[in-house]
């Protein structure tokens, strides 16, 4: 991940100095920079690559059969911020691809056109298997479609069923466990070469359980005022370890226990959260956010909400890998089934009231001001429907929500002005509500 | 007098609007927004500073008896229309200067001075004959922006000189172009007691037979309300370009607020306002005390704003204000793309092309950007009784029009539908009530660098 930069201020954060910037940042920059070495060597060096996407990803399966985690999303996300994506997406447009394309996509295919080379600047090697574990995202199979074209390689599909009742079955769960055994682990050894040890597994699956306590614990300190953690522009670097290939590894628990204490010692000296001017100062106002964040301008849009003293205290973008603050957690016990119940509670895979009550719980629970949905032109996985969850979430919570739109890693579609007039708007909208009536 | 001040810097026009201390409009002024925000606001600011002093004249008026008091209170709305013509002539005068200058100083108009010289100051001298004609003449102006009128006036006065003379037009029209960006962007200062001074000198003489009573009273009034304290002691900015206005960032509020606000002013029952402007369209919900509660705006893409229409108006060869009232007389709508100007540009002319109406086409125009704008007030919530149009475009009926068939179609022919003359200002009110909450909280506030308009008399 990007260094979050502290190099200017502005009235609401102070300087933080190098030395307090976070450790647990450093670790995890280099948590990744080991990764994608590992995945440079890894053709040299016999292991087989998996890509696979972050919802729903089984990255236990993975490491206990010995091969390496290739997200897609995950680099094209890095591209964007890279400010690279513009020109991978023009190349994929050039091979075909449609303007209306999800950019994820777009860039993945452009990058990969360009030679393969990841965001750290090593390339990536072709995949050995694309894992397709489908969690409510149409857009997943048909990216896997064109990976397979290029790289002529096999697909294994997992197909995770809809929450559309707002629950999880016992035969939804069933049916998954039941694909696990019959095709995704079978095809899974025959590229592995070997047969997968539940030991290993299960050890793998302890360690999850142990950093997504701790995560949970992160996430649960927004309670506080101020707030220590951003969860949304601060989230997804919270989330970047869990979600991505170190999820069942003593690193992902080494960091979460690292920024677990981080933020516990935030809350003790009561500061807030650490933006790219430094320790916020003046929470002003607590939001909770729906939909991803716009990757190729995210310090520019963060500085949107941090210069204004606006903390987001909760969001369901960093829940997409994952939903572990409603209780699950993977369970070595029961390993294959706790890895059903995960992928059929990833986020994406939430129905639209599902979504709602999760964004009502998080306004309750962080005792939010205002609720903001980030609406992306290229996801309509995302976007369908957001306007009839900010209606009823208005409704139910008698709280303001507002509305922005923007891109993931297309910087087309991220006009700044338009974009900081209504996020500025929204907020002075929250203001005047406080005072109730003007003079 | 103590006033507060909003400030409406938009993509096209800005609009200045000064309210007393009990809330009560004293001055308002407009201009367009040129390349150069900080001289617009300039000239916006002391547009209704101006525009304050005659306020204050109709106050003073207003407390002398009948029937001098009458007489005096006819004799305003004359002097409003003089000051306009004196700062118009006073421009001129600058323009004249800059077009001269500018003609001296250019290498490529060398060997051509000696006809151009000439010729500029025939049309220039023409323009200047003209001028009371279009400020006392009685008729309504197409514009009160100095580019519009002298620009106007100006070609007519090449093209003539060309087609009697044979001179070249363009060369000659090239030079005004030139100096009026320079003009424009010189803006203020000006001696606004010194310009009042001249337009009641030319206004009691067209009047002619004024008895001394009454010519002494009037010039009384005048010498002491030009003379009046005028203190700003609060100022809020909005608008497009309110980023670049040298206030404090409390003094800064988004356009959102500041059009819902105006606009529940102006219409108290008003729960969904429709704000238009040049390159914005806003849906905005507000509640009983016009604080907003729910908005949308256009994203990414300005088809179906103000400069929409702009750019059909330069298609046709109209002028913006004329659109409306030729797409009035439509006897069809012709259904036309709104998704893109530059593709309803095309399509207009295809359709010209073909044989159908101008006006027939400019109804679907019209109808294509209230479709757009239907869309944004769903998004934001619906349309709610009573409902406020506001922005540049509400000035245009076929636009008022359409939204009122729309909005029977969709909703209701129950809800109440508001459109103001004055509508464009609504931004700028919204503001100067936000200024006005500052000033009574004590938190009003002006940075020593404002480029302050020099008002002798202030």
């Amino acid at each position: 991940m990007t260094d979050v930069s502290t190099t200017s201020t502005s009235a609401s954060a102070r300087d933080v100095p190098a030395t307090e910037k976070d450790r647990s940042q450093l670790r995890q920059k280099q948590m990744i920079s080991d990764h994608f070495d590992r995945l440079a060597r890894a053709k040299e060096e016999g292991k087989k690559v998996v890509y696979t996407f972050v919802p729903g990803n089984l990255t236990e399966l993975i490491g206990a059969l010995d091969m390496l985690p290739v997200l897609p999303e995950i680099n094209a996300l890095q591209s964007g911020m890279r400010k690279r994506s513009a020109g991978f997406i023009a190349e994929a447009e050039k091979a075909g691809h449609s303007e209306d394309v999800c950019a994820y996509v777009k860039c993945d295919i452009g990058m990969l056109k360009r030679g393969n080379i990841g965001p750290t600047g090593t390339q990536l090697p072709p995949p050995d298997l694309l894992l397709l574990s489908y969690t409510g995202c149409f857009t997943f199979m048909k990216w896997f479609e064109l990976l397979r074209e290029e790289y002529q390689c096999p697909v294994v599909m997992l197909h995770v069923p809809y929450q559309g009742n707002g629950a999880i079955t016992p035969e939804m769960r069933d049916y998954v466990v039941e694909q696990l055994k019959r095709d995704v682990i079978p095809v899974m050894e025959q590229v592995a070469g070997k047969k997968l040890d539940m030991r290993e597994l299960e050890r793998r699956m302890e360690l999850s359980r142990r950093a997504e306590d701790n995560l949970v614990s992160v996430w649960e300190s927004a309670r506080h005022r101020p707030s220590p953690i951003d969860g949304y522009f601060g989230g997804v670097y919270y989330v970047g370890p869990i979600f991505s290939a170190f999820r069942g590894s003593e690193d992902a628990v080494a960091y979460y226990d690292e920024l677990l204490s981080e933020v516990n010692d935030r809350v003790a000296r009561k500061e807030g959260p650490v933006t790219p001017d430094g320790i916020m100062t003046n929470e002003k106002y607590r939001l909770v956010v729906e939909g991803p964040p716009n990757w190729t301008n995210f310090f520019d849009f963060w500085k949107m909400f941090s210069r204004e003293g606006a903390t987001v205290v909760s969001s369901t973008y960093t829940r997409v890998g994952g939903l572990y603050d409603t209780g699950f957690r993977h369970n070595p016990d029961h390993a294959l089934e706790s890895l059903a119940d995960y992928c059929l509670g990833c986020y994406t895979n939430l129905s639209l009231p599902e979504r709602v009550n999760l964004l009502e719980s998080y306004i309750r629970k962080y005792e939010a001001d205002g609720f903001l949905i980030n609406s992306v032109k290229s996801c309509n996985s995302f976007s369908v429907g957001q306007l009839l969850i900010l209606r009823q979430l208005e409704e139910r919570t008698g709280i303001p929500g507002g509305f922005i739109e923007s891109d993931l890693v297309d910087p087309r579609y991220f006009g700044k002005s338009n974009i900081e007039n209504r996020v500025q708007s929204y907020l002075q909208m929250l203001d005047a509500r406080r005072q109730r009536s003007y003079a | 007098m103590k006033c507060v001040v909003g400030i409406d810097l938009g993509s096209t026009t800005t609009k200045a609007i000064l309210l007393d201390e009990q809330g009560e409009m004293v001055g308002r002024g407009i201009t367009n927004s040129r390349s150069n925000y900080e001289v617009a606001c300039a000239v916006a600011r002391q547009e209704a500073l101006t525009s304050v002093r005659f306020s204050m004249l109709e106050r003073a008026a207003a407390r002398i008896p009948a029937p001098t008091g009458d007489r005096i209170r006819a004799l305003i709305p004359g002097i409003r229309e003089a000051f306009r013509l004196e700062v118009y002539l006073d421009e001129l005068a600058e323009l004249r200067n800059v077009i001269m200058a500018q003609l001296g100083r250019s290498l490529l108009l060398r060997d051509a001075r000696k006809t151009m010289q000439p010729a500029l100051s025939r049309i220039l001298d023409d323009v200047a004959t003209d001028a009371p004609r279009l400020f006392l003449g009685g008729a309504p102006r197409r514009s009160d922006f100095f580019r519009d009128l002298a620009g106007a006036a100006f070609v007519a006065g090449a093209e003539k000189l060309s087609r009697q003379e044979g001179l070249p037009f363009e060369p000659l029209v090239g030079c005004y172009d030139r100096a009026i960006l320079e003009v424009e962007t010189r803006g203020p200062p000006r001696d606004i007691p010194a310009i009042m001074e001249r337009a009641v000198v030319r206004v009691l003489k067209r009047e002619g037979e004024v008895d001394e009573g009454l010519r002494n009273a009037f010039k009384g009034i005048v010498a002491d309300v030009k003379s009046m304290p005028i203190e700003e002691v609060a100022f809020v900015g909005t608008g497009y370009g309110r980023q670049t206005l040298p206030f404090p960032k409390q003094s800064i509020r988004s356009e959102i607020l500041c059009h819902g606000r105006g606009a529940h002013r102006v219409f108290p029952g008003t729960r969904t306002v429709l704000d238009i402007g040049g390159q914005d369209t806003k849906a905005i919900q507000v509640d009983h005390a016009g604080v907003v509660t729910s908005f949308q705006m256009n994203d990414r893409c300005a088809a179906g704003c103000g400069r929409y229409l702009g750019y059909i108006a330069d298609e046709l060869n109209l002028g913006l204000h004329e659109l409306g009232p030729l797409a009035m007389q439509a006897t069809r709508t012709v259904k036309v793309c709104s998704t893109c100007t530059v593709f309803a540009g095309a399509e207009l002319r295809e359709r010209l092309a073909l044989g159908q109406q101008r006006s027939d086409i400019l109804a679907g125009l019209h109808r294509a950007i209230m479709l757009r704008a239907m869309s944004l007030l769903a998004r934001s919530g619906g349309i709610k009784d009573e409902f406020t149009f506001t922005g540049g475009v509400c000035n245009n009926p076929m636009a008022t029009k359409i939204l009122r068939d729309l909005v029977d179609e969709n909703y209701s022919s129950a809800i109440k539908l508001n459109a103001h003359p004055d509508s464009i200002y609504m931004g700028a009110l919204g503001a100067a009530l936000f200024a006005l909450d500052d000033a009574r909280a004590g938190r009003g506030g002006i940075l020593p660098n404002f480029a302050r308009p020099s008002e002798a008399a202030a």
